[in-house]
C-alpha cells in the first residue's frame, strides 16, 4: 500500500513538470530537428522530404556564418570582461564595512530590469542621436560632436551601447554569484597566508581566494558563454525596427528568428536546421572551454 | 510494484498530458456557430477599431467578430494560416506561398462591374498566376515631406534629382537640424525600391520572371545613398523611426520621408509651411515615384464557410462604398484604393492632400510585389546597408543579392 502511494506522490508531484518538460521542450525539439529535412515553409506538417539540403542552404548562407562569426569574437571579448568586472566588483562589495547589504542591492537591481526595458532606454534617451541625448549631452561638455551611435557603423560605435547594455544588465548577477562564493572561502586560509609571510593583497587573491573561485568561475564562464551566443532582447530592440534587422552585429537567434518566424515567409525547415546548427556550436564551445578550464585548474 | 500501480501512475501521467493537449487552442471557444472572424493589425489612428468594429456589426446577413492585433501582425497571420480555421478574413498582402500551399482563395469573382474602379496596380500586386487573392482597402503611400521656409532660408529649390537631394541635405543641415530623415537605418528600408525606381530599374522585371536590378546603374544609385550617409546631413539615432511623423514635426531633420497617413499630424504641427515632394529621378533614364502599398481583405482557406466569408468581403470592401470612403480618409491620411472615392474624397480636394493623389497617379510603384520574397528582400537589403553604411562595394553585394533572389524566384515557379 505504501508503495501504492509513494508511486501516486511521485507521479503527483514529478507528472505535472514532466509533462510540461515533454510537451513543451522536448517535443518541440524533437520536432524541430524533423523539420530541419524537410521543406518546411509556412506549415508545421511539411510534406517533401530534402535530406541535408536544409542544413547545405544554412551552411553556405553568408548571413548565417557571419551571425556565427560575429558572436564568437562577440564572446571572446564579453566574457572576460563582465568576468574580471563582476569579481572586481565583488571583492569591492565584499570589503565594504559599511552598507554593505546596501550596495549589493545597487549592483544587483539592474539584474531585475527586462532586457526590453533596458534596450529601450539605452536606444532612446541614453545614446539617442539627437544632440540632446544623455551621452551626446556627456560628449558635448568636452567639446566632442554628437554622434549618432546606434546609426554609427564606421566605427561601429553600435557595440559601444550593445555592450554596455549588457554589462548593466548582468554584472550584477555574476557579482553575487561570486560573493557567495568569496564568503565560502574559509577564513582560516586567509589567517594561515597571512602568517606564511603572504602579502595581503596579490599573493593571498593568487593562490588563497582565486582557487577558492574554481567552481563559480567555471559557472559563470559556462553561464556567460551560452548567454553570449543566445544573445536577442537586447540586439533586437536596440537594432530591429518594424522593417527588418541590418546585416551587422546580428546574433544567430535573430537571425534564425527572421528565418523560421520572420513576417515575409516563414522557412521552418532552413530554422530548424540552423537551430540544430547553433545547438552543436554551444554544445562545442561548452565543451572546450570546459576542457580549457580544467587544465588551467 | 504491481502492474496495476504502473497502470495508474500511467493514468496520471496520460491525464495530465490530456489536460495540456486540452489547452491547445483550437479557436473556436466562445463563438457562436456561423460567426465570422476578422482580424485587422493594430492601426495607429485613433477611431479606426471603433469603424471597424462598427462595419461588422453592421452586416445582415452574419455574427462577424473582429479582432484587433498589436504587435508582429504579419507573423501572427502566417502562423494561423497554417492550420487554423481563424481568421475566415483578414487583411494582409498576398504571399506566393500562401497561394501554392492553398491557404488562401480566389476573390476575383466578387468585383465584377467594379473591378475597372479600383486601382489597376493594385489589383496586380494581389494577383497571382491571374488569380485575385485580396481586395485592396486602401492606399498607403510614402513621400518626401519639406518645409519651403528651411529651402528658402538656404537659397534651395526643391529637390527633382538624386544629386539635389544630396545637395540639399547638406546644406539643410544646421545646429541641432539634420537635412533629411529617411529612418534610423538611413534609409536602407524605405529608399531602397525608390533608388531603383529613379534609376529606371526595379525589384523585379515587369513580367516577374527575373530580378529588376541586374543593371551597373544599381550599383550607381547605391553608391549615391553611400554619398548621402557620408554627407553627414542625414538624421540618425532619432527617438522615433520613419514611419512617425516625430522628427520632422519636432524639428529635428528638415525634410523627412515618412507616409501619407502622418499628414495631419504634419499640417497641424508646420501648417502651411509643409511640402510634399515624390522620390527623386537619378537622371533622365530615371523616374520620379511614390511606393504604394494596400492592405487587402482575404478569405482563410479553411475557414469552415469560405462562401459566408466571401460574401462579407464582398458586402464591405465590394458594396458599402460609404465605409470604404471613411476607412480610407476619416483617420489619418489614407487614399481610397477605387478612383471614383478618390475623386469625391474630403481631405484630397486641396493642399499637399491633392498633391499626393497627384503623385500616386503619376509615379505610384508597387512597394512590395507578391513574387518579391521575404528572403530576396533580406538579402537585397543586406547588400544596400553594407554598401551605404559600411563602404562595401556596391558591384559585389549586388551580385550576392542578385544570386538569392534569382534563386527565390526559381523557387516559386518549381
Amino acid at each position: 500500500m505504501s508503495g501504492r502511494r509513494a508511486a501516486l506522490a511521485f507521479w503527483l508531484f514529478v507528472g505535472p513538470f514532466a509533462a510540461g518538460l515533454l510537451a513543451f521542450t522536448y517535443v518541440p525539439i524533437g520536432w524541430s530537428a524533423y523539420l530541419s529535412f524537410f521543406d518546411a515553409r509556412n506549415t508545421v506538417t511539411p510534406t517533401e522530404f530534402v535530406g541535408l539540403g536544409n542544413y547545405a542552404d544554412v551552411l553556405t548562407d553568408r548571413a548565417f556564418l557571419d551571425s556565427i562569426g560575429t558572436f564568437t569574437v562577440f564572446a571572446a571579448f564579453v566574457i572576460p570582461t563582465t568576468v574580471v568586472l563582476a569579481l572586481a566588483l565583488a571583492l569591492l562589495v565584499n570589503q565594504v564595512r559599511v552598507a554593505r547589504a546596501f550596495f549589493r542591492s545597487v549592483f544587483f537591481l539592474p539584474f531585475a530590469c527586462s532586457y526590453v526595458v533596458a534596450s529601450l532606454v539605452w536606444k532612446m534617451s541614453l545614446f539617442s542621436g539627437v544632440d540632446s541625448g544623455v551621452a551626446n549631452t556627456a560628449l558635448g561638455w568636452f567639446g566632442g560632436q554628437p554622434q549618432a551611435w546606434v546609426g554609427t557603423v564606421d566605427p561601429p560605435l553600435y557595440w559601444v551601447v550593445l555592450v554596455t547594455a549588457r554589462l548593466w544588465l548582468q554584472l550584477g548577477f555574476y557579482m553575487i554569484l561570486f560573493i557567495a562564493a568569496l564568503q565560502r572561502i574559509p577564513a582560516h586560509l586567509y589567517e594561515a597566508a597571512w602568517t606564511d609571510g603572504a602579502s595581503p593583497r596579490w599573493q593571498t587573491f593568487r593562490h588563497v581566494t582565486l582557487p577558492g573561485l574554481r567552481g563559480a568561475l567555471v559557472a559563470v564562464l559556462t553561464l556567460n558563454l551560452i548567454n553570449a551566443y543566445q544573445a536577442f532582447d537586447e540586439f533586437y530592440n536596440i537594432l530591429g525596427d518594424s522593417r527588418g534587422y541590418p546585416p551587422f552585429a546580428r546574433p544567430p537567434l535573430v537571425y534564425l528568428y527572421y528565418t523560421s518566424l520572420g513576417s515575409g515567409g516563414q522557412d521552418l525547415g532552413r530554422g530548424s536546421a540552423g537551430a540544430v546548427v547553433l545547438a552543436l556550436v554551444i554544445a562545442l564551445a561548452t565543451l572546450l572551454s570546459g576542457r580549457v578550464l580544467r587544465r588551467a585548474g | 510494484m504491481g502492474v496495476e500501480l504502473d497502470r495508474r501512475s500511467f493514468l496520471v501521467v496520460a491525464g495530465l498530458l490530456g489536460l495540456t493537449a486540452c489547452g491547445s487552442n483550437t479557436g473556436r471557444e466562445g463563438s457562436a456557430e456561423g460567426t465570422l472572424r476578422h482580424w485587422y493589425h493594430a492601426y495607429g489612428e485613433d477611431g479606426v477599431q471603433d469603424a471597424v468594429r462598427r462595419y461588422a456589426a453592421a452586416y445582415p446577413d452574419a455574427r462577424v467578430e473582429v479582432q484587433w492585433n498589436p504587435g508582429d501582425y504579419d507573423s501572427k497571420i502566417m502562423t494561423a494560416l497554417q492550420n487554423s480555421a481563424v481568421p475566415d478574413v483578414f487583411e494582409a498582402q498576398v504571399k506566393v506561398d500562401w497561394v501554392r500551399q492553398r491557404q488562401v482563395v480566389p476573390l476575383g469573382d466578387l468585383l465584377g462591374q467594379t473591378r475597372d474602379d479600383f486601382v489597376r496596380a493594385l489589383l496586380d500586386s494581389q494577383t497571382v498566376d491571374g488569380e485575385l487573392y485580396g481586395i485592396p482597402q486602401a492606399i498607403d503611400t510614402q513621400v518626401l515631406y519639406y518645409r519651403p521656409s528651411l529651402l528658402e532660408k538656404a537659397g534651395l529649390t526643391p529637390p527633382w534629382t538624386v544629386d539635389e537631394l544630396l545637395d540639399a541635405a547638406r546644406r539643410l543641415t544646421t545646429d541641432g537640424v539634420r537635412g533629411l530623415f529617411a529612418g534610423n537605418d538611413g534609409g536602407v528600408g524605405v529608399l531602397t525600391a525608390p533608388l531603383l525606381w529613379s534609376a529606371g530599374l526595379d525589384l523585379l522585371s515587369e513580367d516577374g520572371k527575373a530580378p529588376g536590378f541586374d543593371d551597373p546603374r544599381a550599383a550607381e544609385v547605391f553608391g549615391k545613398l553611400r554619398e548621402l550617409h557620408r554627407g553627414g546631413g542625414l538624421l540618425l539615432g532619432a527617438p522615433t523611426d520613419w514611419a512617425d511623423p516625430g522628427a520632422f514635426v519636432d524639428g529635428l531633420a528638415a525634410m523627412q520621408w515618412t507616409g501619407l497617413w502622418n499628414l495631419p499630424e504634419i499640417t497641424e504641427a508646420h501648417g502651411d509651411d509643409v511640402g510634399v515632394l515624390p522620390f527623386p529621378r537619378l537622371d533622365a533614364d530615371g523616374a520620379e515615384s511614390v511606393p504604394v502599398g494596400a492592405y487587402s481583405a482575404m478569405v482563410n482557406a479553411r475557414s469552415a464557410d469560405v462562401d459566408a466569408a466571401k460574401a462579407y468581403v464582398k458586402w464591405l470592401w465590394v458594396d458599402k462604398t460609404e465605409y470604404q470612403t471613411e476607412f480610407a480618409t476619416a483617420f489619418g491620411a489614407h487614399l481610397p484604393a477605387r478612383r471614383s472615392l478618390a475623386e469625391r474624397a474630403e481631405p484630397l480636394r486641396d493642399g499637399p492632400g491633392k498633391r499626393i493623389a497627384e503623385l500616386v497617379t503619376a509615379g505610384g510603384r508597387i512597394a512590395s510585389p507578391a513574387r518579391w520574397s521575404a528572403r530576396a528582400n533580406t538579402a537585397l537589403s543586406d547588400a544596400v546597408s553594407r554598401i551605404a553604411r559600411e563602404g562595401a562595394d556596391p558591384a559585389a553585394e549586388l551580385r550576392t543579392a542578385l544570386d538569392v533572389a534569382r534563386d527565390e524566384i526559381a523557387r516559386l515557379d518549381r
